[in-house]
This record gives C-alpha cells, structure tokens and sequence, in this order.
C-alpha cells in the first residue's frame, strides 16, 4: 500500500509518520507538499499532528485552503482512505470531511500523556485488525481535543456507528475519569458515513515501536495495510 | 472602507476560557455572573465604495473562514 503523508507549514508529526509507515511497517510512503495538488497515486492520504498555518484564528481553520486539501476532497470522494491524526482530524472538520469541532480541552491544559482508547467498531477500514472491544494504549498531545457536536449529530454517530473509539480506563470501561479533555460522549476517534475518512487525536504514529513504550498504535496501521492485499 | 466583525460562540457550546476569567474575576470580588470570549476583526477594503458590496463580502469571509458555524456565529458591528 502507498500512502502519502502531507507536510503543512507547522506540521511537526510529518517525519514520524513517514518514519513508522515505512522504516517499522515497510510501507511505500511519501511526503505530499500542501502547495501541491498532485497526490502520487497513493492509496490512502495522512494529516499528520502538529500545528498547521501555527493552528491561527481555529485549528485548521487555514490550512483547509490549501492546494492539496482539494485533491483530498476528491481522493475522499473517490472512496479512498484519508487519515487524520491529531491536528490532522482538526483539519479534516474544518474540511467538512469530517463531523464536530475541537473545543479548547475542558480542563484548560495542554494534555500529554498516553491514554487508553476503547475500540468502538472494529468493521471499520482502519481498526479490522484490533478484536472487538480492544483496548489500546496510545498518547495524546494536543491544546483543543474536546470533541464538540450537536445532540441530533452525535445521535446520528452513535447510531451510523461511525464513533471509532472512546477515552477508557484500562480495562476499556468509558468513565469520566478517563476522559482527558471533555469530548462529548468521550469521544476520541470518528469516521465519516462512507467509512473511508477517519480522524483520531491520540497518535498512532508514537505509539507503533517498543522503545515508545507502547505497539498498539501500529493495529491501526495494519488495518489499513490489510484492506488492500 | 473598513468591517468590523465579531464571531462568538454559540448559546450553549462550551467556552472554557471564558469560565475561566470569569471565576477569576469573581475572584477579585468582580459579581460577575456570565463571561463569554469571543473574536474581534477589522477588514480594510481598497478600492470598494459601495457599502452593500463591502457588505456581501464581508459577510461570505465571516461565513466561509472567520467562523465555524457548528459552534459560532457572526456579527457584522459596522462598515465605513
């Protein structure tokens, strides 16, 4: 699989990316500029994390104008996979590409830390290869993760299926308290009705090698590996 | 001419930085007791004379990148 990881000015979790997908997983990977519109013939496009046009008036607000997020558009229209991850999720929201907002973190802080995520549906082009209910371990770093919606949307989610993971205790029971940044319904992961678009703020790409404490980001990875061969 | 603009938030959507100095005024002794942040802009436009014209603009710039309507509003203060 050939997958394209695109570098936004400020964008700061580009070389990571690239790094797991093709020195851990031995993927085809390259970087796509946001000047560019050309997408490679990649196979699925990734928004890295970071702080994109410096995250100025939203997060993503700016970046949502570049060149190539129109190339994305069409690629998502195609049915193909776009990943976003941490800023990237944000970017794909102000897209339009993806549901919600990221309100600034209930408590107020800048949250770095590894937490537990509940896999909510592993049908899912992005989580087949985690079992049903799997709890993984991967870290957040972000200012504005408090995912926001409205009732009548969040009830559309939960009923389409499209949540993909929930904030949890280890034991993967979704209480308050492990909820690090307010989300609505503690929501960390969600795809887009088609389910070929999905955005996460915790970061796979940091928690895909033993030395980083934690594999089970690269369960994300292999699902979208798996769906091609 | 020049726009003014405000963007807030919507009723009901969360606004921790507003809670935030909100509780400190309260704690200066300030009985404050709603605080909302919002946005402040000014857009300065050469060349255009027609106010309604300044208008429309303004207001598709408000609706199309200083705002996101899932938590925000817009509010056009003046044009002159």
């Amino acid at each position: 699989m050939k997958f394209g990881v695109v570098i936004f000015p400020g964008s700061n979790c580009d070389h990571d990316t690239h790094h797991v997908l093709k020195s851990v997983l031995g993927q085809e990977t390259v970087f796509l500029w946001h000047q560019d519109t050309d997408l490679q013939d990649v196979d699925t496009v990734i928004l890295p994390g970071g702080f994109a046009y410096g995250d100025y008036l939203r997060c993503g607000a700016i970046a949502k104008f570049s060149p190539i997020l129109e190339s994305v558009r069409r690629h998502a229209q195609d049915g193909k996979l776009v990943v976003g991850i941490c800023n990237g999720f944000q970017i794909l929201q102000e897209a339009g590409l993806l549901p919600g907002v990221m309100l600034r973190n209930a408590g107020l802080r800048f949250v770095c830390r590894h937490v537990w995520l509940r896999t909510e549906n592993n049908q899912t082009l992005f989580t087949n290869a985690c079992q049903e209910g799997q709890v993984l371990k991967i870290p957040i770093a972000h200012n504005e993760g408090n995912f926001f919606i409205s009732k009548q949307e969040l009830a559309e989610l939960q009923e389409n299926q499209q949540i993909v993971f929930r904030y949890s205790d280890a034991q993967g029971d979704v209480i308050p308290e492990a909820n690090p940044n307010g989300s609505i319904d503690s929501i960390a992961g969600v795809m887009n009705r088609q389910g070929n678009v999905m955005g996460m703020m915790p970061h796979p790409e940091r928690a895909s090698e033993a030395l980083l404490n934690s594999e089970d980001g690269r369960f994300i990875f292999k699902s979208m590996i798996n769906r091609v061969h | 001419m020049k726009a003014k603009v405000i963007v807030r938030l919507k009723d009901g959507v969360l606004d921790p930085q507003g809670q935030t100095i909100q509780r400190s005024l309260n704690k200066m002794g300030h009985e404050v007791t709603e605080l909302r942040q919002g946005k402040y802009f000014e857009i300065e436009f050469n060349g255009m004379k027609d106010e309604s014209a300044v208008r429309q603009r303004v207001e598709e710039i408000a609706a199309d990148v200083l705002c996101n309507p899932i938590i925000e509003t817009f509010e056009i203060e003046d044009i002159s």
